[in-house]
Parts: structure tokens; sequence; C-alpha cells
């Protein structure tokens, strides 16, 4: 219970950080609609639905790692991770109040995109919906793990996408599977493995990356 | 409350520690001095539980939640207000009267009037007066606290002086100064680092 | 450190010398040519047999990985940094044979239906990311730490995305997965087996060697500190 309480007041502290700060959202906001209007002009004509689902996923993956390249900058710039570990809660707790924030900017962030991208291409069918609330616990997920590395290193920003896009595969072809079959079944379902899988891992490892 | 034995660290190839035998017993004053990069820091961090030692034993009789760790970075949040800061942490060390324990520090620093405003438009005094509260809130058994004196002005000393006093005795206290004078009637041990 | 292992370095080289140069004739000279593909078809033997080698590094490095995690093995993370480097030599040699291969078999350098392959690129661009990432932390134990949690999310990766890619292909033609091994017997059956044997040995000696010079550089280092 109090595991759930740390998370709480740990993520509650992020979400008041955004709140002050402003400049994740409405980046990850920009970034989204930015990167559809190139698409349109990158696949000129009439791109077809296949193709353009393809354009959905990358677009949500790089808005994405625009948020997570962002989530453990407060932690960073004033070295309050130090303050957390100390702490005598879980030290997992970091890692999922991060990925909780992370997961409310990139949910809000695709609140406009979807709409948008059926504005701008084509409609976008329930089981997209459901693997896009699947695909975001895995990027956010395993993404704000390696957000946590990459900051404790010295090419920081530069490193990120490096360390996720590998492992964002298989997130990508469950997603993009999910999009565009007949019966998404097997796609989602292997979504939520990925998400459950690498769940446990990061949950069970976090504590070695930020504590000696 | 802490013991330890041929202590040594090192970073990769560097050596920044080496043998430290030290017996802070429960109660004890311990002063750490030594110029620049005798390794004070890192002794302070391996006592606080931050690093681990990659030479020798240290035994802490200390829970997480009972030590309180000042280094050299406040530990706060810049786009928090002090009271937002320490209702933070009071939450993450499961504080039962958090909201009294809260205002108490404040008090205590001089920081109350100020509780609603932005760390960031703190000088860096008060955001080491914020930095104590940080260490006190939950009234921590052993206190590793690293240049304390740093950046408060003489008022933020002496209410430092203070409170270093008035825990005296009760409270296990490893502190590492450059200026050993001040905190000389208070010590118990000192512990001379060379580089 | 100083660990004196079971068999001398020397010993071992000649050992996987002498399995290399079996491995070698047996493949040009007792293998039988392949039904449809002839003699290039031989490729074969080093292809699989390198990639099964380049898993087993990677396995090797998450092993050490657990290691200096669980029993906080000081020597391990060494070990784990070797291991994948290894494994990742191994795995351009896999990129680069499965090429060839493809290019044998099919015509073209690179066919996003071998799964094989693709598997190998998605790994291959993990393990890349792997030295970034240890390259761009200052050696001590966060260094260690960050690399073997890295390395372990590497055997999770492994399966995940062999079943991802098998996944994606199904999107594009449905195939239905057979153990295809009509005559996978007999000589080819024996030289793989040589050919895995003497690549696993000269693995493992090349892994023995970069191990025992990095120790000999971190010996030398702390020699001359203490002179210093």
């Amino acid at each position: 219970m109090s595991y759930v309480r740390d998370v709480g007041a740990l993520a509650r502290k992020d979400l008041l950080l955004e709140l002050r700060a402003r400049d994740t959202l409405p980046a990850m906001l920009l970034f989204v609609a930015a990167v559809f209007v190139v698409f349109h002009f990158a696949l000129p004509g009439t791109p077809s639905r296949l193709e353009t689902t393809g354009l959905l996923w990358v677009a949500i993956l790089f808005t994405a790692l625009l948020g997570l390249g962002r989530a453990f900058v407060p932690e960073r710039e004033q070295r309050t991770l130090d303050g957390l570990v100390l702490a005598p809660c879980d030290r997992s707790a970091i890692w999922l109040a991060k990925s909780l924030a992370t997961l409310a900017f990139l949910a809000a962030a695709e609140v406009v995109a979807l709409p948008l991208y059926a504005l701008f291409f084509h409609s976008v069918a329930g089981a997209t919906v459901l693997a896009v609330v699947l695909a975001d616990l895995g990027i956010c997920g395993v993404g704000t793990f390696l957000g946590a590395m990459a900051v404790a290193t010295r090419a920081r920003d530069l490193l990120l996408p490096l360390l996720f896009l590998p492992l964002a595969v298989p997130i990508v072809v469950g997603a993009v599977g999910a999009s565009v079959v007949a019966s998404p079944g097997r796609y989602l379902g292997f979504l939520g493995l990925y998400d459950l899988l690498f769940a446990v891992v990061c949950w069970a490892s976090f504590e070695y990356v930020v504590a000696e | 409350m802490l013991t330890a034995r041929r202590l040594g660290k090192r970073y990769g190839e560097k050596r920044v520690l080496r043998r430290i035998d030290l017996v802070l017993p429960r109660g004890g004053f311990l002063v750490v001095t030594g110029p620049n990069g005798a390794g004070k820091t890192t002794l302070l961090r391996i006592c606080a539980g931050l690093a681990q030692p990659t030479e020798g034993t240290i035994e802490r009789e200390a829970t997480r939640a009972q030590v309180g760790y000042l280094g050299h970075d406040p530990l706060v949040y810049r786009e928090l207000t002090a009271l937002e800061n320490l209702e933070l942490y009071g939450r993450l060390y499961r504080l039962p009267e958090r909201r009294e324990r809260v205002g108490m520090v404040l008090e205590r620093f001089g920081l109350w009037e100020a509780r609603h405003e932005r760390v960031a438009s703190y000088s860096r005094g008060m955001t080491q007066r914020l930095a104590l509260c940080r260490v006190l809130l939950h009234d921590p058994e052993l206190l590793v606290l690293d240049e304390p004196y740093s950046a408060l002005d003489e008022a933020g000393a002496e209410l430092l002086d203070a409170q270093l006093a008035e825990l005296r005795g009760e409270r296990t206290f490893l502190l590492a100064t450059h200026d050993p004078a001040r905190v000389e009637p208070l010590a118990s041990a000192a512990l001379a680092l060379a580089s | 450190m100083g660990r004196t292992s079971r068999i001398p370095l020397p010993l071992l080289a000649a050992i996987s010398l002498v399995l290399v140069t079996t491995a070698l004739a047996f493949v040009f000279f007792v293998a039988p040519d392949d039904a449809n593909q002839g003699f290039s078809q031989r490729i074969f033997y080093f292809h699989v047999s390198i990639a099964i080698t380049a898993y087993a590094c990677f396995a090797g490095g998450a092993w050490n990985a657990l290691l200096h995690l669980w029993k906080r093995d000081p020597n391990a993370d060494l070990r784990s940094y070797v291991c994948v480097h290894q494994g990742l030599i191994f795995g351009t040699l896999v990129l680069l044979t499965g090429s060839i291969w493809a290019k044998i078999s099919w015509g073209h350098w690179w066919l996003w239906s071998e799964d094989q392959l693709v598997l190998f690129l998605v790994l291959y661009l993990f393990y890349c990311a792997y030295f970034m990432l240890r390259f761009s932390v200052d050696p001590g134990p966060q260094r260690a730490n960050l690399s073997a949690v890295y390395a372990l999310f590497g055997v999770v990766l492994i399966p995940v995305s062999f079943a991802a890619i098998r996944l994606a292909k199904n999107l594009i033609h449905p195939v239905v997965f057979t153990l295809h091994g009509p005559n996978f017997g007999g000589w080819i059956l024996v030289t793989y087996c040589i050919a895995q044997t003497a690549l696993l040995a000269l693995a493992y000696t090349l892994y023995r060697l970069e191990l025992g010079g990095k120790r000999l550089d971190v010996r030398l280092r702390r020699l001359r500190e203490v002179l210093a």
C-alpha cells in the first residue's frame, strides 16, 4: 500500500513540474502535428491506409521519444535523483511513477494526434486505439527506464533513441499488425505480452540503474 | 553507528579513497577535514549509502529512512515551492505528522514566510537552508553533512550552529568541512584525509 | 583477479586451430553438394554455426551481467563486456555470410523475408547501442551496472524480436512453418557439428585472449599507480 502511495507522490511531483514548466506536452503536440504535415508531402498523392498506418506509428514513436528525452531532465538538472534514491521507498517506484507521468503526457498528445490523423488521412479503427493503449504502456515503461540510463551518460539525449529503437521494433510490429489486420487478437496479445515481460524486467532491475 | 574497515574506492582506475578506518559510536560527532580532492565527498557518500566501497567494508546501524544526507546539491526541485519539496520528501519518508513537521523545520530555518515561493527564486543561502530542512525533516539518527555551512550567511550559520548543538549527543554526526574551527566545540573526533 | 583458468591459452588456441582446419576440410571436401544450390550452398555451415556462436556469446554476456548484479562478482563486468564484444564480431560475420547466402540463393544481397537475418540486424543495432552506452559512461560501478542491465535486456529482446519478426512476416504473406530438413543428415550433419564446435572453440579462444589482454592492461595500470 505504501508502495502505491510512494508512486502517487512521485508521479504527482512530475505532473506538477510539467504544469509549472509546460515544456514537454506542448512540444509533443506541435511535433506530432508537424510530422503529419511532413508525411503528407513525403507521400504525394493519396497514400493507402496501409501506408498511413505505418506513418501513424512512426509519428507516435518519435513523439514518445521527444517526451521520454525530457522525462529525467528535472532530476538531471538539479541532481535530485540522489534525494529520491536516499528516500526509504523502493527504487522501482521512481521508475513506475516516471513511466506513469510520461504515459499521461503521451496519452494527452495522442488524444489530439489520433483525431488529427483521422482528419488528415484515414479513420482510426477501434483496434488501433486498443493497440495505442497497449503500445503506450510498453513505450513508456521501457523508454523511461532507458531514459534513466541515458541521463547517467555523457551522451545523454543522443543515446536514448539508439538504446530505445531496437527495443521498440517488437512494439511496432505488434501495433502495426493490430492496426491493419482483420482479426488483431494475436497482435494485441503480443503487445500485452511485451508489456508484461519488460515491465517485470524494468521493475526488477531499475535499482541498479540509479544506485551503485 | 558506523564502522568502516580498510575502506577504499576507485572509479575505474582512478583511486579516490584508500584504507580508511573509522569507528563512529552512537551520539558521536566526527569532523572530516582535508584538501580538495582528498575524497571527503566520496567518503560521505559511502557512509550515507549513496555509493558502495570497492575495497573494505562498512557497517551502518541505520536504515535508509534513518539517514539524513546533505551533499553539494540541495536535492530539491527548482520549479517546486519549498513547501511542495518538503511535502514530497515527507511523503516519501512516510512521516506520520507531515504538515507539522514540515512547518517546524521551515520555521526553524527562517523559511516559513517564503514557503510558497519557488526554489528557483531563492538565493543560494536560502536554498542551502531548504536543503538543511530536507535533511532534518525526518529527524534522522545519522546525519551526514558535506560542507553544511557553504553559502550560508552569518544568520543562517548561527541557526545551523544552534541546531547542531541541540542535536549533539542525541544524534550521530559525520560532518565534512573546510573550516574545522567552526564545529570544533561540538566535535568528538576528527579525521584528516590526505590528498 | 588472476583466477587460473582450466585450459592454458596456447593449448586452447592449438585446439581451435585444429578444429577450424578440420571444419574447413569437411565443408569443402566431405560435405556433398546441395541438390539445388550446388557448391556455394556450403556457406550455410558457416552462417548457421556463426549465428549460434554469436547467440552463445550474447547469452554469456547476459549470464555474466546477472552474476555482476546478483553476486556482485567483481570480474563479471569485464567478462560480460568481452562476451558481448565477441558476440558483436560474430554478429557482423552473420550479417556478412547471411547476405552472401541470400545473394546466392535468391539473387539479392538483402531479404526482409529471412527471419534470421532480420533478427540479427535488430540485435546488431541493439548491441551497437550497448557499446555506445558503455563508452559514454566513465569506468566505475555505474558503468558496470548500466552495461549489465542493458545486456540483460538483450536476452529478453532475442526471443521477443524473434516472435515479432515471425508475426510481421505473417502480415504480408502468411507462411506455414515446418521443420524443413529433408536431407539434413549423414555427412551434412557431421560437417555442421564439426563447424559448430570449431567456431565455438574459436570464439572461446578469442574471448580468453581478449579477457587476458584486458586484465593485463588493468594490472599494468595498477602497477604503474603503485610505482608512481
